[in-house]
């Protein structure tokens, strides 16, 4: 896979604070960028499990990838390669009876949130042990015990859900929070706007959190987006915004902690943009480069892959020793062997369940 | 028993089981302050709160989604949109949410919900505010589709709505609302999928929904003057639909005429007569036939609205020509 470890040149390092998108000048547009603190307030444990969360995202989806071309995996695959300190940095800061909600990008937030690695594979592979049965598949993984309110296939569609997943909790005036994943290009639809609106107007304790990649499928935001600074739209809903680095696990938890104590206390929500990079294509029939961006462009940011400025980081403060890294890979790597072989050994739905879970039965 | 109109039986139903379930709340445009454009909430802020009957920006795609995210987490929304015709911004979350989530979860999240708002034609509205969606709705599995015609129908399904752990669409037919009729008082809950023979009759059989409901019952009043009797099959849900109850009229009277508010293509009648031709093909005496809206978008000025929309007249052409009496 190209997503194997490779060094980081100094350079990249020195380049961290400004973002993913540091071959565009992207990085530069943040309206309130927040200095991230080197570690934030981790322990040294608590950054090793940051690590192997990321980890286990980034072996386990490139397992998805050979599946995939094996014919294991069907349809649409969406992969979230580079883009895990996202998932780990935010799902590390919320409570298990909070409520994550996440478009089809949906993988590496599931596992991040602790859905099990088994059940994910065994959905991708479309079998009756999956998550969802084997009737979601790829885009769909819904796990209920994780408050895991699902992969939504639609474009922008869940950002309203995510609202009202934020109504019922004041409805029951309970102190939890909604968090919600969506793309750079969902703000250009209807359904955020509307969302935005609906969620600052009714005091919704809701953390829209903005993945910004910098491509929709194949248009580059430059190319979509009238103005790139996503974040502003925040401002016209009466709303707080910030713009991270996406790919410092760091600087993701110190913001959204900022916005989970802002929907606990305030109950106010939060528009949050994540830059960030796809170090894949936008799924498995696009080529990862050469089509709407260049090969060059796509190693020039894998040269911030938030794994390796998690590690480079730890192991400049002498916390991780070769040994330790290694034996964490190998942990994830073993995970997702496991789920690969679950998901193998595991039976299809049975026939009859093609027409189960369409209705609840009511007839009793 | 009490004779109170089509909308006071709507507000019965809603102020009955918001009263019964504390999860049940009602939302959308106008519904609190202004008391509900059709004036179907008149009174539930008052007594409910405006936590639970909610204002709503006019934001149909954000409130419906509102409403499937809060079905998610265990509320049972109530989701009003002003008429049908503007639920079109919505149907994204009736259709690609509410519709399947419970199936593309695995069996994880039902939806316990309701969408509901007045439906089909009304007078000289033109073509974007009159017209009937319930072949569009009925098409997806995962939503049940309620279309009550009359008073005690509209309460009492729209109680088995608001009970129902599946996302329910309720078509309310906009010149019904002033209509009246005997409405049982208090526990009144009429079972979704069940059809109701209104009219009997021996010589041919109209079956039909919602507002055509008073127009077949019209029909069947004129031609017993001459002698012709009708069933008249009121489907109440046309997702699922009665079968049973088609084919039973059906079986009797061997002839069948399919009276609908919506256009011909696709229409729900195109369904009704597939199960006809499926259940009674031996029965059948006469091709069956169909009335429906003409195919064109909804015209403004009257005597072109008049002879767009189904009616009575169209009606008794149809039944007399099975019989071949014309």
């Amino acid at each position: 896979m190209s997503t194997e470890a490779k060094p980081v040149p100094p350079q990249a390092q020195k380049r961290r604070e400004r973002g993913a998108g540091s071959g565009d000048g992207q990085g530069a547009n943040a309206q309130q960028e927040n200095k991230a603190p080197d570690f934030g307030a981790t322990t040294p444990e608590e950054r090793r499990a940051l690590l192997k969360s990321m980890l286990l995202q980034r072996r386990f989806e490139e397992r998805c990838a050979e599946a995939y071309a094996l014919g294991k995996i069907g349809g649409f695959c969406h992969l979230y390669i580079g883009q895990e300190a996202i998932s780990t940095g935010t799902l590390s800061m919320i409570r298990p009876d909070d409520y994550v909600i996440t478009a089809y990008r949906d993988h590496g937030q599931a596992l991040a949130r602790g859905v099990s690695p088994r059940s994910i594979m065994a959905e991708l592979f479309g079998r009756d042990t999956g998550c969802s049965g084997g009737k979601g598949g790829s885009m769909h993984i819904f796990d209920k015990e994780t408050n895991f309110l699902g992969g939504h296939g639609i474009v922008g569609a869940h950002v309203p859900v995510a609202a009202g997943v934020g109504f019922a909790i004041k409805y029951r005036r309970g102190n939890q929070l909604c968090v919600c994943f969506f793309g750079e290009a969902a703000v250009n639809i209807g359904a955020f706007h509307e969302a935005l609106n609906l969620a600052s107007l009714w005091d919704l304790p809701v953390i829209f959190v903005i993945e910004n990649n910098r491509y929709g499928m194949g248009t580059a935001i430059s190319r979509s987006t009238a103005n790139e600074d996503v974040v502003v739209r925040a401002q016209g809903y009466r709303m707080v915004g910030e713009s991270i680095d996406g790919q410092d696990v760091f600087a993701v938890r110190d913001a959204i902690g900022r916005a989970a104590e802002r929907a606990r206390k305030e109950k106010r929500p939060t528009l949050l943009e994540m830059r960030t990079y796809r170090f894949m294509g936008h799924s498995m029939s696009d080529a990862v480069s050469g089509t709407y961006r260049s090969k060059e462009e796509l190693e020039e940011n894998m040269k911030r892959d938030p794994i390796l400025l998690l590690h480079n980081r730890m192991h400049e403060a002498g916390e991780l020793t070769e040994g330790e890294l290694h034996k964490i890979d190998d942990e994830a790597k073993a995970i997702s062997q496991d789920a690969w072989d679950y998901a193998d050994a595991s039976p299809e739905p049975p026939l009859e369940k093609l027409y189960t879970d369409i209705l609840v039965d009511t007839s009793s | 028993m009490a004779v109170v109109t089509y909308r006071e039986a709507l507000t019965q139903a809603l102020r009955e089981e918001l009263q019964r379930d504390d999860r049940v709340f009602l939302m959308g445009e106008e519904v609190a302050q202004y008391n509900g454009a059709y004036k179907v909430s008149k009174g539930l802020l008052d007594e409910f709160g405006p936590m639970r009957i909610v204002d709503t920006p006019i934001t149909e795609l954000g409130f419906a989604g509102v409403g499937v995210g809060a079905a998610m987490v265990g509320l049972r929304p109530i989701v009003e949109f002003m008429t049908w015709n503007f639920a079109l911004l919505a149907l994204d979350q009736v259709v690609n949410a509410a519709a399947k989530m419970l199936y593309m979860s695995g069996g994880q999240y039902n939806m316990p919900m309701v969408f509901r708002g007045p439906n089909g034609s009304a007078l000289q509205l033109s073509a974007q505010h009159s017209q009937a969606w319930e072949s569009w709705l009925a098409h997806i599995p995962g939503l049940k589709v309620c279309t009550p015609g009359t008073p005690a129908d509209a309460k009492g399904l729209l109680k088995a709505a608001i009970r129902d752990d599946n996302p329910v669409v309720f078509l309310e037919g906009e010149m019904l609302y002033n209509t009246k009729g005997e409405v049982p008082e208090g526990e009144h809950v009429v079972p979704i999928g069940v059809a109701e023979l209104k009219h009997e009759g021996d010589h041919c059989s109209i079956i039909t929904h919602g507002k055509m409901v008073l127009v077949a019952m019209k029909v069947a009043d004129e031609l017993a003057k001459e002698g012709i009797t009708l069933d008249v099959v009121d489907l109440r849900t046309v997702r699922p639909i009665d079968v049973e109850a088609i084919a039973q009229s059906v079986q009797k009277t061997n002839r069948a005429v399919v009276l609908e508010e919506g256009w011909e293509i696709c229409g729900m009648g195109s369904q009704v007569v597939d199960f006809i031709q499926r259940e009674c093909f031996d029965d059948l005496d006469a091709p069956v036939l169909r009335v429906h809206q003409e195919d064109v978008p909804m015209p403004y000025a009257k005597n072109l609205e008049r002879a767009a929309k189904p009616d009575a007249a169209k009606t008794i052409a149809a039944v007399k020509k099975v019989l071949y009496l014309d």
